[in-house]
């Protein structure tokens, strides 16, 4: 985790990018401090790429500023930013052997033989490619081809290294070990990181902070568990993974909390969300499937309600329920580990949900 | 298999044979009689000798035409292939009004005739009170060359991934270091392809030399020059199956580097495991 005490390294104040009258990028205001893993995570065309573009330089915003480390970046060319980029395609030199793809940038700073030499094979290790300084780029494996890049990148010791969909073409196994590898590398070199990403998975495990960006704007900044537990509203919760939306009626709203009557969960206090807007007395809850739990014979909760299992779903590791509550215009969604035999629940079947209140989070629209 | 396609089976294969020896049985002639002791292109053949190439360094005319080809072929192939760097570059890099009715227009001369072209050339170019000469021949095989190096250079540039660029940029190097070090290198095959192929259709390109060159002579103008006097038929075979070995040696080369330049723009994505 960041210390709150680290300085800001990137100062984004109202950024808008604009092609004519579509806005990739939409008034984006946001700090991301040193050393920190930050994650700029959506759907495609959401403009994280956009964003991340701007700060290496290879775009300028329509308006706004953009500072690195404090200084701003205001027609300062990619060239003479102290940012590097892992590019998606990685966009190995295909001339240029291992070696000489890590010392392109290096050639431009005049270090000398020797120190160069000493540099390449530094960063050929730190990402586990020593020795292969002679292989031809076009020999390469996609993981491998993934490695160069992040030498040649970390190589320049910059102060922000900008990784965009780094992950995105290597297969699922290759993927999640390059997850864990990518983290380590990060606290190893304390630089800051900063990844754009489709997969809120990859963005959940990595990043000390997300933004959640939807059609050009950010909805939501903060820590992976407070984005996934505390989504702002419907389309953030809906993106980070599976959530039950609950109709409930507003009964009392003040400065920090709001107090909701629901069919199903009864009288509900919980955190007013920012935007929240309650459209007249409607508002909307919701709770993620896992946080409700089948409770078995004479199992009980503090919080619980009845239902009947209307589909189930194997998923291996878990089993995906479908249940009807009475008073509900739609069924719960649960997600159940396997090690009780949610898996042999019949269709039918009269069951008990237990759940904390606190899981039931209030969403803006 | 019906009666039909047992029958186009069995002599679509002979009808082949006969069409590529129709096609080049003309130009094998052409070596064969060089080669041949007797002074008319006759069989039977009376002997074997190499005189009529030996004759040919002789020839002050013959090296004067030389030269000037020479001289002609490379500066055409060199303004073409700049011209066409910058043309290819633009058609495959950007998007922009009138793209496609520019890149028809650039590629026309390839189907437009060339008598054509070359006389509307020379109304001109008396018109701007110019003197024909070996300036005026380049001029015109620049015309010639240009959509024959662009479409080799187009598919140099098609495939060639832009983040190539910006990775140079964003590891410190400035738009023209970007140029030398990374687009150069990776476009000198093609650009040396679209060098060869230049040469090569100035070289044979006999139109717009013989009416734009004056009293320059290029080889193609002096062939024909030499047609009419049957006594030197033997040197011009010789001459001409000089021609025709350069030409294919060039443009064989030519099409090998197209080839190796558009198979290492295309293996830079990072979706090859």
């Amino acid at each position: 985790m960041p210390e709150p005490a680290t300085r800001p390294m990137i100062e984004i104040e109202t950024v808008t990018r604009s092609y004519g009258d579509f806005h990739a990028l939409d008034r984006a205001t946001l700090t991301i401090r040193e050393g920190e893993f930050f994650s700029l995570l959506g759907p495609s065309g959401c403009g994280k790429t956009t964003l991340l573009r701007l700060i290496a330089g290879f775009d300028q915003p329509t308006s706004g500023t953009i500072a690195i480390d404090g200084q701003p970046m205001d027609g300062i060319p990619a060239n003479a930013r102290p940012t590097n980029m892992v590019f998606q395609s990685y966009a190995i030199f295909p001339h240029l052997n291992v070696g000489e793809n890590v010392a392109y940038g290096l050639k431009k700073m005049k270090l000398g033989a020797a120190e160069e030499k000493r540099r390449v094979d530094e960063a050929l290790s730190m990402v586990s490619l020593a020795g292969l300084q002679n292989r031809g780029a076009t020999e390469l494996s996609g993981g491998q081809r993934q490695r160069v890049a992040l030498a040649r990148a970390l190589v320049m010791r910059p102060k922000v290294l900008l990784l965009d969909e780094p992950l995105s073409a290597l297969d699922k196994k290759l993927r999640e070990q390059m997850q864990v590898e990518l983290r380590r590398l990060q606290q190893a070199v304390g630089i800051t990181f900063i990844l754009v990403t489709h997969d809120q998975y990859e963005a959940l495990a990595m990043s000390d902070r997300i933004a959640v960006m939807f059609g050009g704007r950010i909805a939501q900044v903060s820590t992976p568990k407070e984005i996934y537990q505390r989504p702002v509203n419907r389309q953030v919760a809906d993106f980070l993974g599976g959530m039950n939306f609950i109709r409930a009626d507003l009964v009392e709203e003040n400065g920090e909390s709001i107090v909701v009557d629901t069919a199903a969960f009864g009288r509900v206090r919980t955190d007013k969300p920012r935007a929240f807007a309650a459209k007249g007395r409607e508002a909307t809850l919701g709770i993620r499937p896992e946080r409700l739990r089948v409770l078995w014979d004479d199992a009980t909760a503090k919080h619980e309600i009845a239902g009947t299992v209307v589909e189930r779903h194997y998923f291996g590791e878990i089993t995906h329920l479908v249940v009807d509550v009475a008073g509900m215009d739609k069924p719960l969604s649960v997600t159940e580990t396997n090690d009780f035999g949610a898996d042999d629940l019949p269709l039918g079947a009269k069951i008990r949900l237990g759940y904390d209140p606190d899981a039931l989070v209030a969403l803006a629209d | 298999m019906s009666a039909a396609r047992r029958l186009a089976a069995n002599w679509l294969p002979a009808y082949a044979a006969l069409f590529v020896l129709f096609l080049y049985l003309p130009v094998l002639l052409l070596p064969i009689f060089s080669l041949n002791s007797s002074a008319s292109p006759r069989f039977p053949l009376t002997g074997f000798t190499l005189k009529w190439y030996a004759g040919l360094p002789k020839t002050p005319a013959l090296l004067d035409a030389a030269w000037n080809s020479l001289v002609v072929g490379v500066s055409a192939a060199v303004l073409a292939t700049v011209l066409g760097i910058c043309a290819a570059r633009a058609l495959t890099r950007y998007r922009f009004r009138g793209q496609r009715a520019m890149q028809g227009l650039i590629m026309a001369p390839l189907v437009m005739p060339e008598i054509i072209v070359a006389v509307s050339i020379l109304i001109i170019v008396l018109a701007l009170g110019m003197p024909l000469t070996l300036f005026t021949v380049t001029l015109g095989h620049v015309l010639v060359c240009l959509p024959y190096s662009i479409s080799v250079l187009i598919s140099g540039f098609e495939g060639f991934d832009r983040s190539l660029e910006e990775a140079s940029a964003d590891l410190g190097e400035t738009s023209f270091g970007t140029f030398r070090r990374v687009t150069l290198p990776m476009m000198a095959p093609a650009i040396i392809s679209s060098l060869l192929v230049g040469f090569t259709i100035s070289l044979d390109d006999f139109m717009m030399a013989f009416f734009l060159g004056g009293n320059d002579v290029t080889l193609p103008v002096y062939i024909w020059g030499q047609l009419r006097f049957a006594a030197r038929l033997p040197g011009v075979l010789a001459l001409g199956t000089l021609l025709l070995v350069a030409s294919i040696v060039l443009l064989t080369i030519a099409e090998l580097l197209r080839r190796r330049a558009q198979e290492r723009t295309q293996t830079t994505g990072g979706l090859l495991a």
